[in-house]
Order: structure tokens, then sequence, then C-alpha cells
């Protein structure tokens, strides 16, 4: 039982690696420009998700005092959880910042793909 | 009837950048065998053991995010300022909203004005009681935010006015560094607790946490708001 | 087999799907469905690694409000994704 839960561990890591070589991939490869940002999105969802894998203890707890008698032994790493808080919140803001770029990109050129707007230029 | 000529090729170079992609993925594989993922080791270790000692709060990620690295929150309160304001800058100019061409539900349209104020009192609540339960200033505002957007959806010409969301961005911003200097002034570091400590448990407890993220829930509310009504006021 | 393995899997296959789905799709919108489908099995992978705090953010922003902001750009400009060759 202790072995399948190791497995599950590295399981998931191989899942959230294949998220963030889907992201990647979309970022670097496509041509429109509300997919590439799609695309970075994903690899956001991807990242965080990695950082709170990375502190997860097996058999361990929530970092909540929720009871009177809980000890601190028992709990998994609470840093990364702190970290991806704000790296969440900063990631929407900074997506819905893009986004209007790309509004005023195309009221200016007529079109999204990025191929025909570095031949335009201007 | 199939259009002649709109097949899609598989690119030489889309196959070559996912190769390349692929073999970045399995070194971040290697990276995990150098991680140590039994115990909690170092500073997440001193946190977790003297969080009741310092701060009498039962929320260890709530007393990591406002009171150790407090600081942090600080910048991320800025960087979401920044975003806002540019938004704002950019999408300025020719706004006009125009009429709905198919209006919402009448129950929706009813139903939403009572809905908004349940809205407001269950992000209040979750970011008043962040130190106790899961939850936090981030939560409480963005649940805020939602409820804002459903006014703006469900309403015609539903107006929000930019007078009290300014002014209630401005001082919740204001809140966060008076609460940081008043602690530079009596304790002699910025954003140290001053105020007595209590109980664990109990709602008037941790010191200065609760009124730190009661600030930040709700500055990251009205910013989440004018920012919606920003890009939604420009559609022609 | 443990509940909560088979949880893990069903949440971390569908997420792989349903990013493969965003990224190869033509039609803008159904692209962004799929990603707010990423972003529902992320926050059940974050409960179930003992982090709630993120897993309400998630559920929040990423369910909420990224959905709506690309929607809105969407609206504005083209929904579909024309790949043309030169």
């Amino acid at each position: 039982m202790k072995a399948l839960i190791m497995n599950t561990h590295y399981i998931v890591f191989a899942g959230i690696l294949m998220l963030m070589v889907i992201g990647l991939f979309g970022a670097l490869t496509k041509r429109n420009l509300i997919k590439i940002l799609i695309a970075l999105g994903i690899l956001d969802t991807g990242i965080n998700l990695f950082f709170i894998a990375i502190g997860y203890v097996t058999g361990k707890t929530a970092p909540i005092f929720s009871k009177q008698g809980l000890s601190s032994g028992n709990m998994v790493d609470p840093v990364p959880q702190a970290l991806v808080l704000t790296a969440i919140v900063i990631g929407v803001a900074v997506l819905a910042l893009g986004l209007s770029i790309v509004i005023r990109v195309y009221e200016h050129y007529g079109t999204l793909n990025v191929s025909k707007i570095k031949k335009m230029r201007g | 009837m199939k259009k002649p000529g709109l097949k899609k090729r598989l690119r030489v170079k889309n196959i070559f950048v996912f190769l390349i992609v692929l073999y970045f993925g399995f070194q971040m594989f290697s990276v995990i065998s150098f991680l140590d993922l039994n115990n909690v080791k170092g500073v997440a270790k001193y946190y977790l053991e003297n969080d009741i000692k310092d701060t009498q709060s039962a929320n260890v990620v709530t007393s990591i995010v406002v009171n150790y690295r407090g600081f942090d929150t600080l910048g991320e309160v800025t960087v979401l300022f920044l975003a806002a304001t540019g938004l704002g800058a950019i999408l300025s100019g020719h706004r006009k909203v125009k009429k709905q061409k198919i209006l919402a539900n009448t129950m929706l349209q009813y139903g939403s004005k009572p809905l908004l104020a349940i809205v407001i009192l269950f992000g209040a609540y979750i970011f008043i009681h962040g130190h106790l339960s899961p939850g936090g200033g981030f939560q409480g505002g963005t649940v805020i935010a939602t409820g804002f957007l459903m006014m703006l959806l469900a309403l015609e010409g539903y107006e929000i006015k930019h007078g009290y969301v300014k002014w209630t961005e401005s001082l919740a911003g204001l809140t966060f560094v008076t609460v940081g200097l008043i602690g530079l002034v009596l304790l002699g570091s910025f954003l140290a607790n001053f105020l007595p400590l209590g109980k664990v448990g109990d709602l008037f407890s941790a010191g200065v946490i609760p009124i730190i993220y009661v600030a930040v829930g709700f500055k990251v509310g009205s910013e989440l708001t004018g920012l919606l009504d920003n890009m939604m006021g420009v559609i022609e | 087999m443990n509940v909560v393995v088979i949880i893990t899997i069903v949440c971390v296959l569908l997420m792989i799907l349903a990013s493969y789905f965003a990224i190869k799709t033509e039609d803008l919108v159904s692209a962004v469905i799929a990603s707010s489908v990423v972003s529902l099995m992320a926050s059940v992978l974050f409960l179930i690694l003992h982090a709630p705090d993120v897993a309400m953010t998630e559920a929040a922003i990423g369910a909420g409000l990224s959905t709506v902001v690309f929607l809105i750009a969407i609206r504005k400009t083209e929904r579909f994704e024309k790949d043309e060759e030169q």
C-alpha cells in the first residue's frame, strides 16, 4: 500500500510535467495571439501545481491547527502554499493586461495572426 | 462539401520544437530525485513549530503570508495595482456600452440584487476568518468581484460608480501601509505585530493579522471589479 | 486500491486531455472552456495534495475570472482561428 502511494506521487509529477510541456509547446508554435495566451495560462497552472506537489510530504495533513491537540510534526510544507497563493492572483492580472493589449492590436491591424502582423508592421 | 486546399500539414518545425520541449520535461523530472520528499526541513520547520508561539493564529499559511513574509504581500498588492492601472490606461478612450440585444431572464433580473448582498457577505466572511480557517484576503476579494460581475451581466445598463471603487482601493492600500508604519514606530520593524495576541481560535486574536487581511481583501476585490468594468465597458 | 488514488489518476488524465484539446482546436471559445476544465481539475488536485487555501484561490480565479476575461476579449476580436498557409 505504501508503494502504491509513493508511485501515485510520481504519477502526479509526470502528469504535471506533461501539462507544462503541452502549454510550452502551444506558446511556441501557435500563430493566433489569443491561442498563445491560453497556452501561457495553462503553463502557469502547471507551474503552480508543480510547486505544491514538491511541498507534499507523504502521510501528513494540511497546515492548519483546526483542533486543539494537533501537533506540528504532522503537517505538509506550508511555504510553497504561501508563495503560490500570490502567484495565482498575479497570473490572472497579468493575463488580463495582455488581453487588453491584444484588443488594441486587433483594432489597429485588423488581424490576430502573428505572421501577418510581422509583415504589415505599421 | 470539403473546401479544397485546406489541409493541415504536420510541419517539421513543430515536431522539432515538440522534441526539444519533451527533453526539457525529462530534465525537470530528474530534478525530483534531488528533493527530499519525506520530511520538512529548514525554514518551513521553524514556521510550523513556532507559529502558535509567535502569532496565535490557527492558519499557518495566513501567518506566513501576512506576518513572516508580509513585505512580499505588499509587493504583490503593488503588482496587482500596476496591472489594473495599466489595463485602465490601455483601454481608455472611446467607451460606449451598446444596448443588449437579448435581455436576461426576468428571474435573473429580479433575483440578482438580493444575491449581491449575500455574495458580498460571503466574501467578507471569508476574509474576516482568514486566520482561523482556510481563506483569506485574496479568496474573499475574488468572491466579491464575482458578485459584481454577476450584476454587470444580469442587469442592463448597470454602472459601477468609479468614485466608490477608487476610494475603497486607495483607503485599503493606505491602511496596509499605515499599519506597517505604526509597527515600525512602536516595535522597531516594519509590519511588526503590536496588538495583543489573544487565544488561538478566537475571532479577535493574532494581533494585527486580521486587520491587514481585511484591508487586502477590500483592495483585491475593488481592483478586480474595476478591471472587469474597464474590460466590459468598451463593447462596441 | 484507495479511492483517493483513483480520483487522483482520473483528475490527472482529464487535465492532460483537456489541455491537449485546448491547444488543438480552432474554435477559440471551446479552447477557453477546455482551459477552465484544466483549472477545475487543478483545484481538485490541490485539495488532494492537502492545500485548501490554494484550492479555494484556484477555484475562484481560474475557473471564474480567467474564463470571463478571455470571453470578453474574444467577443471583441475574432472567434475562429484561421490557419492559412502562405
